[in-house]
């Protein structure tokens, strides 16, 4: 069990300087490579003694993975955009709103001019049995100690569920699925792009993972389609501090409206599975429905269907259920 | 190679979780390697166990045989077609995410197990009201037929072995380590349930303690690879040109005179109408 912050455990570093030179590096040391953007959620780790990692692929040197380009009617984000520099972007600020707006949210000041956007979404489980170098399943291990009925699981999932009940606590993960952003992976057998919720795996999937990355993958970019440039949007965040704390939850939209009916919309929350959830049945439910109280009643009692919430958590059921409540209204905090 | 991983549980106690899965590929090779030197053997030195023709009956008696002649019924064949889907289905759900086809196992996995549980309840309740009981079984003259050959292919001088009741020794062998192996998965799965969200069972992962849970996935791993093994020679025998007749007769549920009388004891299996003894040459008698 981890419980003394201590020096870290002696591993070798590389910093290469491209994308090409991190990827053969990842080919060279597969599974024994850690790879490391802002350091953030490895740091952790590694000072807990739980991942203990024998080589360490620094991308802080790698340019081509840092900054916003405009790419073809919409942008890219490199992986190791800090997410200071996403709040601050302007054409991100005045075309895709939602997203400054969830990478303002998370964390600090300090920690959003070191974390990355790549690192935000890929951040492990949030769980303090698993943090705490437990074995539950997570761990690869047989047992989840927080879906027990002793078990400290007040932050744990309500939905989607599968043995293990940690969470996602991304923030721009649900930002950047209601705009429909496409992930940039480069793995060993070239690129492969894949939709923002198809980047994220569910423990039913693999329990071990939380992104589709195996090892000798590298989320290299981000992009975000024009689809929802100037859209309404809306993203609330719920958490014990409000100055700095992972998301009880959260939820994003995205939504184009029209004389007062949903034409279009996107939504998704975090903080209540093991992967950010897209709600696609509220989406299918609210097209071509008025912006109503009516609405906004109905996308919330959906939102929750076949949510199954802990011995400590059942608080988390009316709050997404009242946040998605709130997005229809556009409510936004 | 560790064989079973161990972890360190929050009482500072080292338990078994489960496992190491290098295992699993050990098991496949195995099952592998098993078919290929056996197919080698068969093709290369073995020599035919019974020649073409030497039934040991009589014309008349083998007259009094039914052309076809009845090995499974319909509820044996049954079973065995759910048991072997519901297998397929277990070891598919277990494995194939081991080897990076990532997809929702657990649910398909438990609802196979659901149904080999039930299927393999039934198949023992019709074993003992239905079915010859006893046919499945080793006896003492499958040790001594099988004493014989032994000797035989050693080049040492031995008696003629009988031929087969019902049942090959190999047939009979192989359903008890599949009974082994399949009531272990059974049991210790049936319990694991109570593990993971299903409708059947209220979770209670305090059930048993860590060591004894660890145990449980160890004797469940250790079986399910088993099975890759047992499997993959399963269906190796079943395709074989020489034992089709075999997989014939689980499918359509009888086998040919011909192929009775050339493969099975009449006196060890007796079908259709009893065969006296002076039907019989006395040179395939057993000896004394």
């Amino acid at each position: 069990m981890a419980v003394i912050h201590d020096v870290i455990p002696a591993f070798e570093l590389f910093q290469p300087t491209s994308v090409d030179d991190a990827l053969a590096l990842q080919a060279r040391h597969g599974a024994k490579a850690w790879v490391l953007a802002g350091g953030l959620d490895s740091f952790d780790w590694f000072k807990d003694r739980i991942k203990r990692p024998e080589v360490v692929i620094d991308l802080s040197q790698v340019k081509e993975l840092r900054g916003v380009r405009q790419a073809g009617d919409g942008l890219e984000i490199g992986a190791m955009t800090t997410l200071t520099e996403v709040v601050r972007h302007p054409m991100i600020r005045e075309k895709y709103g939602i997203l400054p707006n969830a990478a303002e949210a998370a964390a600090s000041p300090q920690i959003r001019n070191q974390g990355t956007i790549g690192g935000n979404v890929s951040q492990d489980a949030r769980c303090w049995y698993y943090r705490g170098g437990w074995p539950c399943y997570r761990a690869g291990g047989n047992i989840c100690y927080a879906d027990t009925p002793a078990g400290l699981n007040r932050e744990h999932a309500i939905l989607d569920a599968n043995r293990c009940v940690a969470v996602n606590p991304s923030d721009t993960a649900p930002a950047l699925i209601a705009l429909d952003a496409k992930f940039v992976v480069r793995t060993p057998k070239g690129e492969r792009v894949v939709d923002a919720e198809n980047y994220f795996i569910g423990p039913g999937t693999d329990i071990t993972r939380m992104t589709i990355l195996q090892p000798g993958d590298l989320l290299t970019s981000i992009r975000i389609p024009s689809t929802w440039a100037g859209a309404q949007f809306f993203f609330e965040k719920v958490r014990d501090r409000a100055v700095w704390d992972f998301a009880l939850v959260n939820v994003a939209a995205a939504m184009v409206m029209s004389g007062g009916t949903i034409q279009r919309i996107r939504l998704a929350a975090n903080g209540v599975a093991a992967h950010p959830v897209r709600l696609t049945a509220v989406e299918a439910a609210v097209v071509g429905k008025q912006c109503n109280e009516e609405t906004a009643e109905m996308a919330g009692k959906l939102a929750i269907q076949g949510a199954q919430p802990l011995q400590y958590n059942g608080y988390k059921v009316p709050l997404l259920r009242n946040l998605v409540k709130r997005a229809i209204r556009g409510e936004a905090a | 190679m560790n064989l079973i991983q161990w972890a360190q549980s929050p009482w500072g106690q080292q338990v078994p979780i489960h496992i190491s899965w290098t295992l699993l590929w050990v098991s496949a090779i195995g099952g592998l390697l098993f078919l290929i030197v056996h197919a080698l053997y068969v093709s290369i030195w073995a020599k035919p166990a019974h020649s073409a023709g030497s039934s040991g009956v009589s014309g008349a008696a083998a007259a009094r045989i039914p052309e076809r002649v009845p090995r499974h019924n319909l509820s044996a064949r049954l079973f065995h077609a759910i048991m072997a889907l519901a297998m397929l289905a277990l070891l598919f759900t277990a494995f194939l995410p081991k080897v990076g086809v990532q997809f929702p196992w657990v649910t398909y996995h438990w609802i196979a197990g659901i149904v080999l549980s039930i299927s393999v309840l039934y198949h023992i309740f019709d074993a003992f009201l239905g079915q010859d009981f006893w046919s499945i079984w080793p006896d003492r003259e499958d040790i001594e037929d099988a004493g014989r050959r032994m000797k035989r292919a050693l080049g040492q001088a031995a008696p003629e072995p009988r031929k087969f009741a019902k049942y090959p020794l190999e047939n009979k062998l192989y359903h008890l380590v599949v009974m082994l192996a399949g009531l272990s998965v059974i049991l210790t799965g049936l319990f694991m349930m109570k593990r993971v969200r299903t409708p059947i069972f209220s979770r209670n992962p305090y059930l048993f303690s860590d060591m004894t849970w660890g145990w449980m996935y160890v004797l469940h791993g250790l079986a399910g690879i088993g099975f890759v093994a047992l499997v993959t020679v399963h269906i190796y025998f079943a395709i074989r040109p020489e034992k089709f007749f075999l997989t014939k007769s689980m499918m359509f549920g009888w086998m040919s005179r011909e192929q009775y009388l050339e493969h099975h004891d009449p006196q060890r299996w007796p079908v259709g109408e009893e065969i006296p003894p002076t039907a019989r040459p006395e040179s395939k008698k057993a000896p004394a």
